[in-house]
């Protein structure tokens, strides 16, 4: 039996405190410790990224990483694009607006995906350049082109509400 | 699927993890960026007794130029890589190279050491740094050594590292003037490993001669495959028949395996294509016409 190690990560702007076994995924720690099932588990080796959650700020797959490994840092999950008033993001009443999704299994990893890519192109490229963006992870319903057109609808409207996305914190 | 048990230290100097590798030598695996090794563990294919955490280990996360070279530390992401204005401006083929490691979210977490040290056959950077003639530095608590790219892959997944060393960090030689460079790679999808990658660099004077020429290839065998151009390119100004012949040889120089992603026939194929664009993009850009 390995001894469990505390860890305290900030998740969604809250500073959580758990013990966990070194083998717990950080995808299991999110989904099983901390009550939040956003995050999504597919193949839990890499390959559909599903489980696609910000580590400060930059996208990372919680099934390759260990909770003991996020001790101190932050994170960002699908629970944490709603503001605390229930306001949708942007984001997401774009991808309501524009069906980009179907059995909604991808979308909390599309979202945080795009969410990166608008952090770093606040003016989104090319279709070709959006659809590599979120080329890591897989949708098995909408053919992606709807994604595509929703992250171009959100980022307008983030570029158009004044602050752009990258001010919009973690917190918020 | 999920990990089996392991026991976990996070040292947090590069002495901290010699040390470490020395007490659980064969029972101690290092962690990079996990990305091949925690689906490996998930899928049982490795059940160390010890996972040795180097993410904590910042002074192997950097990236320094000079003017003899390149110096890259193992914990340095592959998007730090590839998003470097140096890399970008002065060893472009790396920069390129890089962008073809799987996605970004792959990238965010991926090192630099431990994409050399798991050495997949159709990896793109173990294949670059041969290319670009680089040389690894290791380490233990018994000390330090150099091992040049060529003799750093040995087989399948298979390096020059003992159990109990620490890839410190890589060391990119300087290019010389009028090289240039083309990096080609045919996968399934976006991201996915190569069926086939191609790395070339290409040097000529002056006049327009061919000094030096590289080609390396990956995806195609247990180890990244060098070409020998001796015989075709290097030594005259480039001809549309010199490069025609030295895409042969690449083609010569390679026995793909057949998987479930390719026949063996198909990358033969790619090998002599990719390798003949590569080396009129390289001719291109060190200067000459072809
Ligand atoms: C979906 C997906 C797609 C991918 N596509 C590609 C691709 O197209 N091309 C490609 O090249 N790779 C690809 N990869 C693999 C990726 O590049 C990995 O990042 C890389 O192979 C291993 O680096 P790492 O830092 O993640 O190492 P880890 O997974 O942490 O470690 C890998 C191995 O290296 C050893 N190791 C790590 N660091 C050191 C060190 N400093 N010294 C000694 N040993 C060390 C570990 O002990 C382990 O045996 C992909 C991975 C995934 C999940
Ligand atoms: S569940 Fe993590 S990549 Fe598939
Ligand atoms: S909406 Fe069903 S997997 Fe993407």
């Amino acid at each position: 039996m390995v001894e469990k190690r505390p860890v305290t990560v900030t998740v969604n702007g809250q500073v959580r405190q758990a013990e966990v076994e070194p083998r717990r995924t950080l995808a299991d720690f999110l989904r099983e410790d901390l009550n939040l099932p956003g995050t999504h588990l597919g193949c839990e080796h890499g390959v559909c990224g599903n489980c696609t959650v910000l580590l400060d700020g930059q996208s990372v797959r919680a099934c390759l990483m260990f909770a003991v490994q996020a001790d101190g840092h932050e994170i960002l999950t699908v629970e944490g694009l709603v503001a605390p008033n229930g306001d949708l993001h942007p984001l997401q009443e774009a991808f309501w607006e524009h069906h980009a999704l179907q059995c909604g299994f991808c979308t909390p990893a599309m979202l945080l995906t795009a969410y990166e890519y608008l952090q770093q192109h606040p003016v989104p490229g090319s279709d070709e350049e959006i659809r590599e963006a979120i080329g890591g992870v897989l949708c098995r319903c909408t053919g992606y082109q709807n994604i595509v057109t929703a992250i171009r609808a959100a980022a307008t409207k983030l570029t158009a509400a004044g602050p752009a996305p990258a001010s919009r914190s973690v917190a918020d | 699927m999920k990990p089996p048990v392991f026991d976990y230290r996070a040292p947090v100097s590069v002495e901290e993890t010699q040390q470490a590798l020395a007490e659980y030598q064969a029972d101690g695996k290092l962690l990079a960026g996990g990305q091949s090794l925690v689906p490996m563990l998930n899928m049982r294919l490795a059940r160390p007794a010890v996972l040795i955490d180097i993410n904590r280990v910042t002074e192997l996360a950097f990236v320094r130029a000079d003017d003899g070279g390149l110096t890259i530390g193992a914990l340095t992401r592959q998007q730090a890589l590839l998003e470097h204005p140096t890399v970008q401006e002065r060893w472009p083929l790396l920069a390129e190279a890089t962008r073809h490691i799987g996605h970004r979210t792959i990238r965010n977490r991926g090192t630099v050491g431990g994409s050399l040290a798991h050495a997949d056959p159709a990896a793109e950077l173990p294949a670059v740094m041969l290319a670009l003639d680089a040389v690894v530095t290791v380490s233990s608590t018994r000390g330090e050594r150099q091992i040049p790219a060529r003799d750093f892959v040995v087989d399948y997944l298979t390096t020059a590292l003992e159990p109990t060393e620490l890839l410190r960090s890589v060391w990119v030689p300087a290019l010389p003037p009028r090289t240039g460079w083309a990096f080609q790679e045919v996968s399934r999808r976006h991201g996915d490993f190569a069926l086939v990658a191609v790395a070339a660099l290409v040097t000529l004077d002056a006049a327009g001669v061919c000094t030096d020429a590289r080609l390396v290839l990956t995806g195609v065998g247990p180890t990244p495959v060098p070409v020998d151009l001796r015989q075709t390119l290097i030594g005259a100004a480039p001809s549309p028949a010199a490069v025609a012949a030295a895409a042969e040889a690449a083609q010569a120089a390679v026995d793909p395996p057949s998987d479930v992603h390719a026949p063996a026939e198909y990358r033969r194929h790619l090998a002599r294509v990719l390798a003949r664009r590569a080396l009129t993009t390289a001719i291109e850009r060190a200067g000459g016409t072809e």
